[in-house]
């Protein structure tokens, strides 16, 4: 599979599932592309989802795992900044898996 | 703690060496290779910032570019001393680290 | 993987790693490769800092707007580096003035003050050529972009 399809609508992403084009992104997209990461949404879930899209919006990066937990805790409070809670709703990584839902290039630096 | 500072290109093409000659320390050496060792020559309209860079620092350059470009050690502006691929390895270990200008 | 641990040098040995920009932003690669090295590099823990001088100056200078090019204005970029713990940015006087450039044309970055995580503290210090040289001649490793 080389492209997510709703609707007859189809967006291309790459080998890993991350979206070619960030403009392509949406709601209903964040959830096929969720479902193939076999997660279930949540409204903690679209809480990072949405806080990377920002954190994108404004200084155009993906941040790194570290980065996110960091400015998480600045955001919403130690509870929600915290590597553990990150990977709970994220179990194959957060800055990974929660980048992919939210359309986001790869962060740089995650080999 | 000095410095091994090469540069590549002409500085008719680009700021590359005058930039790395106004950032010399004593005790650095700075190798012309390639492009660059036409800012070695005499008489060039760069030649009187190579020859104030060469009170401050040890200058050189590499032999087979200069062979390659028809120029010889009579062409060099005074001071300037040609090394081999061996000897560009030598300042290489003898310096701290390299800082090449792209 | 972001999640595997930073790779670490033998004896935890922190090096001071300078990363010289000397090219201008958007007519090369030069300026976004050296960004994204520089963003990986801070998963190593290692004392990173970054020069701009030559062209280079004209990575920080505020307002690039790269729509009309079709590429990626990774300008803004730069304001996230405090987010990864690097926070001196070393602009060269000189090669400011020489383009016609003061301070005030360069973007506002800012990292946190680790003695008061509400405070902010900028991120860019404008040096002279001969401190340039000093600086450069401090570090361990130099990466030329």
């Amino acid at each position: 599979m080389t492209a997510y399809v709703i609707n007859g609508s189809s967006f291309e992403h790459d080998e890993e599932g991350y979206l070619k084009n960030l403009a392509d992104w949406n709601k209903d997209l964040a959830e096929i592309i969720a479902k193939d990461e076999k997660i279930d949404l949540t409204a903690e879930h679209w809480e990072v989802v949405n806080f990377l899209r920002e954190y994108y919006d404004e200084y155009q990066v993906a941040p790194a795992i570290r980065v996110l937990v960091k400015a998480m805790k600045k955001a919403f409070g130690a509870e929600k900044g915290d590597q553990k809670y990150l990977y709970q709703l994220f179990p194959y990584g957060p800055a990974k898996q929660a980048c992919k839902i939210a359309g986001l290039p790869k962060p740089t630096g995650c080999v | 703690m000095s410095t091994l500072h090469t540069v590549n290109k002409s500085p008719f093409e680009r700021a590359a060496l005058i930039s790395a000659l106004g950032h010399v320390r004593p005790g650095d050496a700075l190798l012309m290779i390639e492009d660059a060792v036409v800012g070695a020559r005499k008489r060039t309209a760069f030649a009187a910032v190579v020859e104030a860079a060469a009170k401050i620092c040890a200058l050189f350059v590499l032999a087979p570019d200069l062979a390659a470009r028809g120029m010889a050690e009579k062409d060099l502006i005074e001071g300037i001393k040609t090394v081999d691929y061996g000897g560009f390895v030598d300042l290489a270990a003898k310096h701290r680290r390299v800082q090449s200008w792209l | 993987m972001a999640e595997v641990e930073a790779p670490k040098l033998p004896s935890g040995v922190r090096k001071k790693l300078m990363f010289v920009n000397r090219k201008a932003p958007h007519g090369t690669i030069y300026a976004l490769e050296a960004l994204e090295v520089v963003l990986i590099s801070a998963a190593f823990e290692q004392e990173v800092c970054l020069a701009f001088l030559d062209d280079g100056v004209f990575q920080l200078v505020k307002g690039q707007n790269t729509q009309a090019i079709g590429t990626k204005n990774f300008a803004p970029t730069y304001r996230a580096l405090g987010d990864y713990e690097i926070t001196r940015l070393y602009v060269e006087r000189e090669s400011l003035a020489e383009r016609g450039l003061a301070t005030a044309d360069l973007m506002p970055i800012v990292h946190e003050d680790p003695d008061d995580a509400d405070e902010e503290k900028p991120s860019i210090q404008v040096v002279g050529r001969a401190e340039m040289a000093t600086l450069m001649a401090e570090q361990d490793v130099l990466l030329s972009f």
